[in-house]
């Protein structure tokens, strides 16, 4: 099933959550929201499931309107991020609830009800805790038995609300290439939230990136992570060094460093910050000509598994950056704190400063996990 | 294996705070009933069996119990309501509601009879209008169970309150989300997750009402054989210096709200393992 928002509007008193959204999505998609906390994204997300009222706007299941559908004739799955299961019931008793409760002319009969839930535990791997009660789980065992429960009415689209958010790093890795797994088997028109840009990256067909009620991009996980649409999106999405700098004449300058920025040809001097991931800079030991590098020192070097971070210091103004390169290349030239070093960015991208979503300068933004 | 008392545990005090308990308990219940126990051993057995079976008596049994029992549950389900409309809506005056429940419990029992006798009384407020019905409230067992109504009535109400407040909005969306109207989620979902409270709240109210004595004798008439309380038989026995007897109806009164209270509790853990799945210990 698609869906399709139209210019939804939603405040709690005087906060803005949604500001005019637009988004289609088409069908059998996994779609991430992806943002910071407090962007809109479960609002969002629970207007689609009919458990919020929009203010003003749309939204279109199949092109038909579904605005003033109550949640319990919409045919929508919801996982919600702290499971919401029955304590009281056992896991079995909790996937076939919502076959339950069906008036009688349409409920199963009793026979394939059990048929069902047995399947569905089977789908999620977990046939032998069948007559458990929740409280006896752990949080990634009740996560799957909340998809198992939502999946159990056959809903027309799956809405989870950071389904893995209250889980430790390893299970919500192991759980997150389950969810798509079987999101290929079933290719039910699913929509999660997320804060974590790893797991967008990860799972996602198409990302959607929120910042302050507005969707800032939409894309696939490459087009967002390589072509930022905006500044917002390039600091949300993987760190990033950004050093102040001007634009004139389609030329952007860094320090002493010069960039070709041929999008900006009309504008003269400007103030612009330039944007540079980590792993997107080569150390020299010798300066180039042709101002393409920048002198800095070696301020620090910590070994992060199989990558290597080095902190630097630029020599003229004290600005600290960022560069993050693998355990073999260090090895082949190890640079010590300390040590001069020549900074040669292979990609930058530079915005300039009157872009209404530039975030206050900062010099790299948090170390991965997306605020 | 023998059980063993002392589990090595981190959380110090364990024999100082377990002395305290028990000897505390002994202090202020255990020694006061068995006093009660001893006085009726002073009866032969005979003398104890006549002074417990005697028709007035029994009778005073079934009013006590069973009035205990019917106001109990009427509080049960009307303090539901009340304690679900204080957690659930927002209104204007709600906070003197919410205070109002608690009255009950520090009324002078008497004063509260007083009132109610007067209010249902055939010429009061409200029995005026009740007379023409048919209805006799003052006077009758149903004053006896109007009297024990009104102060049980804060026990369900606050044992049940904070459970709703815990209940998370999310497994109401999360059943409705599944099709389930509003009369089945709160079949299915909310009920069951207020059960154990609403028993323990109907455990107090009856506990309460059972030994309930000054509200009750002022609107009771206390006509023996109709709306005499088994409380009032003990206080009139003592007044005509029948220790003995006294003694012997309060262990009876003991014994059989024991029974009934271990009864509940019994039920009451039952009905709490089916909600976390724990096996009995």
């Amino acid at each position: 099933m698609s869906i399709e928002i139209q210019k939804l509007h939603k405040r709690f008193g005087a906060f803005v959550a949604l500001d005019h959204i637009d988004l289609s999505i088409p069908p059998g998609q996994l779609v991430a929201l992806l943002g910071p906390s407090g962007c809109g994204k479960t609002t969002l997300l629970r207007i689609i499931a009919g458990l919020e009222i929009a203010d003003r706007g749309r939204v279109l299941f199949d092109g038909e309107d579904a605005t003033r559908r109550h949640v319990r004739e919409r045919g929508v799955g919801f996982v919600f991020q702290h499971y919401a299961l029955f304590q009281h019931m056992t896991v079995f008793e909790n996937i076939a609830f919502g076959l339950r409760v069906r008036p009688r002319a349409v409920r199963p009969p009793e026979a394939s009800i059990r048929a069902k839930v047995n399947a569905l535990l089977d789908l999620v791997q977990m046939g032998w805790l069948a007559n458990r009660y929740p409280s006896q789980l752990s949080g990634g065992q009740r996560q799957r038995i909340a998809l198992a429960r939502a999946l159990a009415v056959e809903p027309q689209v799956l809405l989870l609300d950071e389904p893995f958010g209250a889980l430790d790093t390893k299970v919500r890795k192991e759980l997150r290439r389950w969810l798509r797994r079987l999101h290929d088997e079933l290719h039910i028109t699913s929509v999660f939230v997320t804060h974590d840009q790893e797991e967008a990256l990860e799972v996602a067909d198409q990302i959607v990136v929120m910042n302050r009620g507005r969707i800032e991009q939409i894309g696939s996980p490459q087009e967002v992570y390589d072509a930022p649409a905006t500044p917002f999106v390039y600091q949300f999405l993987g760190n990033i060094n950004l050093f102040h700098s001007r634009v004139h004449a389609g030329w952007a300058r860094v320090g002493g460093l010069r960039v070709r920025v041929p999008e900006y040809g009309d504008t003269e001097h400007a103030p612009a910050m330039a944007y540079v991931r980590p792993h997107d800079i080569d150390l020299l030991r010798e300066p180039e000509d042709d101002d393409t590098t920048l002198a800095a020192t070696i301020s620090r070097v910590s070994q992060l598994g199989s990558l290597v971070r080095l902190e630097l210091i630029q020599s003229p103004d004290g600005e600290i950056a960022e560069v993050e390169m693998t355990r073999e290349r260090y090895a082949a030239d190890p640079l010590q704190t300390g040590d001069l070093v020549f900074v040669k960015p292979r990609q930058v991208r530079v915005f300039l400063h009157d872009n209404p979503s530039v975030a206050p300068p900062m010099h790299w933004s948090g170390d991965g996990d997306g605020i | 294996m023998t059980p063993r008392l002392r589990q090595p545990s981190v959380l110090p005090g364990f024999g100082l705070t377990l002395g305290f308990t028990i000897g505390y308990l002994s202090l202020i219940v255990l020694v006061p009933l068995a006093m009660a126990f001893l006085r009726a051993l002073d009866l032969s057995w005979d003398q104890f069996w006549q002074a417990v079976t005697a028709p007035r008596v029994v009778a005073s049994y079934r009013l006590t119990f069973g009035a205990a029992f019917l106001a109990a549950a009427f509080n049960t389900a009307f303090g539901l309501i009340v304690a679900w409309v204080l957690v659930r809506y927002r209104f204007p005056g709600q906070r003197l509601v919410d205070a109002l429940v608690d009255l009950p419990f520090a009324l002078p029992t008497a004063v509260a009879g007083i009132t109610l006798a007067t209010l249902y009384s055939s010429n009061g407020w409200i029995g005026q209008y009740l007379k023409p019905l048919g209805l006799k409230v003052a006077f009758t067992p149903l004053g006896v169970i109007v009297a024990l109504v009104f102060i049980s009535l804060p026990f369900v109400v606050r044992t049940v309150q904070p459970v709703l407040e815990d209940l998370e909005a999310e497994v109401e969306e999360a059943a409705a989300s599944l099709g389930a109207g509003r009369w089945q989620i709160f079949r299915r979902i909310i009920f069951p997750a207020v059960r154990p409270a609403l028993l323990t709240g109907f455990t107090l109210a009856f506990a309460r009402a059972i030994g309930e004595y000054g509200s009750v004798i002022f609107i009771a008439g206390n006509l023996p054989m109709v709306s005499e309380i088994t409380p009032l038989l003990i206080v009139g026995k003592l007044e005509q210096y029948d220790y003995g007897g006294a003694a012997a109806v309060s262990v009876v009164l003991l014994i059989i709200s024991f029974i009934l209270l271990l009864l509940i509790n019994l039920l009451q853990r039952w009905s709490r393992m089916r909600i976390s799945g724990e096996t009995a210990s």
